[in-house]
């Protein structure tokens, strides 16, 4: 069935179990980033020490999607150096823009690989990215700020 | 078919609509619950469009070869059935390319009047004017209105809604007072489907001299709707809700209004002397249709509302209220369901707005869209109505003239199978 290709285990584990969900200090910047066909929203906190990300906080309200990519972003992001979580950033968003085309690589997007299935359904894309959008934005603000 | 009181015969009348028989999604049957965001075209709608274009296309209003003069006459002859059908005079109807630009349209000639004419002085707008809405309003017909305000300096007011999603209307002299200049509300809500009391602003905007401007892009298509016998100043509804082509919206202005409001759009056809210095403006209709229009648009409208008219608007209206019926019976059997706005069908049209604990709604749809039931999801360019009734957003089912009981069956059959697929039955 269609669906369980989309919705994998490892999505709807992270929707019920969400990782790193919660605003936290300390925290060097934030970010707010809405969905405007559906109203979907999430704010998220970095906080970066030494070139390294400390820390992502985030609450919102969105749907399965966007709450499970949030979560998995966490995961891939927090104690990487922003390079390295701006390389994973960079794979994520190739993955969900590829229509279902690329072979996703498990080594440097670990439970992220289980979004190459909504990446067929375009409507759905732009839930996937929404924390990976706040993430990039709240990042830059950051190094803007310091 | 005539226009009694018999019910349609959806089943013949599905026949008409080719695309009502595709598949979706892995052979699924298709149930389309959306007409609220686009109806489906006719077949007779697509062959008045191919045969105007086949035989008869050229530019309209320019030209004296016999392709321009027929098809100006099928163009202007569409304008006609359609005053006819909404119940307004031949020279009150300007098309537009949409229903949203209907209302700029109106926003944005009356920021011009202040720098046109006396004869427009009753459309300028300023510091210490009103101009009220309503918190049920499609973005359409809110977000022109809160744009004049702030290009004006005059006040935006609304009205709020009841905790069951109905116009709250009890201080309707509070909102609308002497200091009012336009009233813009929504006929029938996009999303709940409410229908709003259009005498009762109408009276209270008199009394006040302000002007009313009806969202009628969800009434128009689905019951019978005199603009006259309403008594509203403006109405604007859109082409692609009621089973015509998209591209095409028609502003309903009332004649008088129409001769005095200042132009939005300017440039071809919407003049009537071009000097260097400057320029008069051609009567209404036309002043309001600058440069070349779409045409075969108009056309597939013409036969849109021909093809309503045969079947009959009441019976089309008593159809849709059936399926509400339905739909609200079925979804509130649902434990874990919460039906948005009305809970019954008095008022009402048929869109059906609810969430599903547990499920978001943008999950609810792709389970759906699995089934191959077509729904919307989100806010449905109405987030502030969504905000009133403490919703994030929601799933909405919208019903027209081909949908069946089967139809609202699987809806709810779709509905359990979400919250099992979610683990929250």
């Amino acid at each position: 069935m269609q669906l369980q290709q989309m919705y994998q285990e490892i999505i709807l584990d992270h929707y019920k179990n969400p990782h790193g969900r919660g605003l936290r200090d300390p925290f060097d910047a934030e970010s707010f980033q809405v969905n405007p066909t559906c109203g979907d929203e999430v704010t998220l906190r970095v906080h970066v020490v030494d070139d390294v990300v400390k820390d992502v906080s985030y609450d919102g309200q969105g749907c399965s999607i966007s709450q499970a990519s949030t979560s998995v972003l966490t995961d891939l992001v927090v104690g990487k150096p922003v390079g390295e979580a701006f390389k994973k950033m960079d794979a994520f968003v190739e993955l969900m823009q590829s229509r279902g085309q690329i072979e996703p690589d498990e080594d440097v997007l670990e439970d992220g690989i289980a979004f190459a299935g909504v990446s067929k359904y375009p409507a759905r894309v732009k839930c996937a990215l929404l924390g990976w959008m706040a993430f990039k934005d709240a990042v830059a603000r950051s190094q803007g700020a310091a | 078919m005539t226009t009694t009181a018999a019910p349609l015969d959806v089943t013949a009348l599905r026949a008409d609509f080719p695309i009502l028989s595709r598949t979706v999604r892995d052979g699924k049957r298709l149930v389309y619950l959306d007409s609220g965001a686009t109806s489906q075209r006719p077949t007779q709608v697509l062959d008045a469009e191919k045969a105007f274009l086949q035989q008869h296309n050229a530019a309209v209003h320019r030209g004296a070869h016999q392709l321009a003069e027929e098809a100006t006459d099928a163009y202007e002859g569409a304008r006609q059935r359609i005053a006819d059908f909404v119940g307004a005079d031949f020279g009150e109807l300007v098309f537009t390319k949409n229903a949203t630009e209907g209302f700029n349209l109106v926003a944005y000639a009356m920021g011009n009047a202040a720098t046109s004419g006396p004869e427009a002085a009753r459309f300028v707008v300023g510091p210490g004017d009103e101009i009220v809405v309503t918190e049920m309003e499609h973005h359409a017909n809110l977000v022109p209105w809160q744009q004049l305000a702030s290009r004006t300096g005059a006040t935006l007011k609304w009205f709020t809604l009841t905790q069951d999603g109905r116009l709250d209307l009890s201080d309707v002299d509070s909102v609308i007072t002497p200091r009012t200049k336009v009233v813009a509300f929504t006929h029938q809500s996009n999303v709940t489907g409410v229908i709003n009391p259009v005498d009762v602003l109408v009276a209270a905007a008199r009394k006040v001299g302000a002007l009313t401007v009806l969202d009628a892009c969800q009434s128009v298509p689905h019951s019978p709707v005199d603009f006259h016998a309403l008594g509203v100043d403006f109405a604007s509804f859109s082409g692609h809700k009621m089973l015509g082509p998209s591209g095409i919206g028609v502003l309903y202005g009332r004649r008088e209004l129409l001769e005095a409001l200042p132009p939005f759009i300017t440039g071809g056809s919407m003049i009537e002397l071009v000097k260097m210095e400057g320029s008069s403006f051609a009567p209404p209709p036309q002043r309001f249709e600058a440069g070349s229009p779409m045409t075969s648009q108009a056309v597939g409208l013409g036969a849109a509302v021909d093809y309503l008219s045969v079947v009959g608007m009441e019976r089309v209206n008593a159809h849709e209220h059936a399926l509400t019926v339905a739909a609200l019976e079925g979804l509130s059997g649902i434990k874990g369901v919460r039906l948005i706005g009305p809970q019954d069908a008095v008022a009402r049209g048929g869109a059906v707005p609810f969430e599903i604990e547990g499920v978001h709604p943008h999950d609810a749809g792709q389970v759906l869209d699995s089934l191959g039931i077509a729904v919307r999801v989100g806010h449905h360019c109405a987030w502030p109505l969504h905000r009133c009734l403490n919703a994030q957003s929601s799933v909405r089912a919208s019903f027209y003239l081909y949908n069946t009981l089967d139809e609202v069956d699987a809806l709810v059959d779709g509905v359990r199978e979400a919250q099992k697929f979610f683990g929250v039955a």
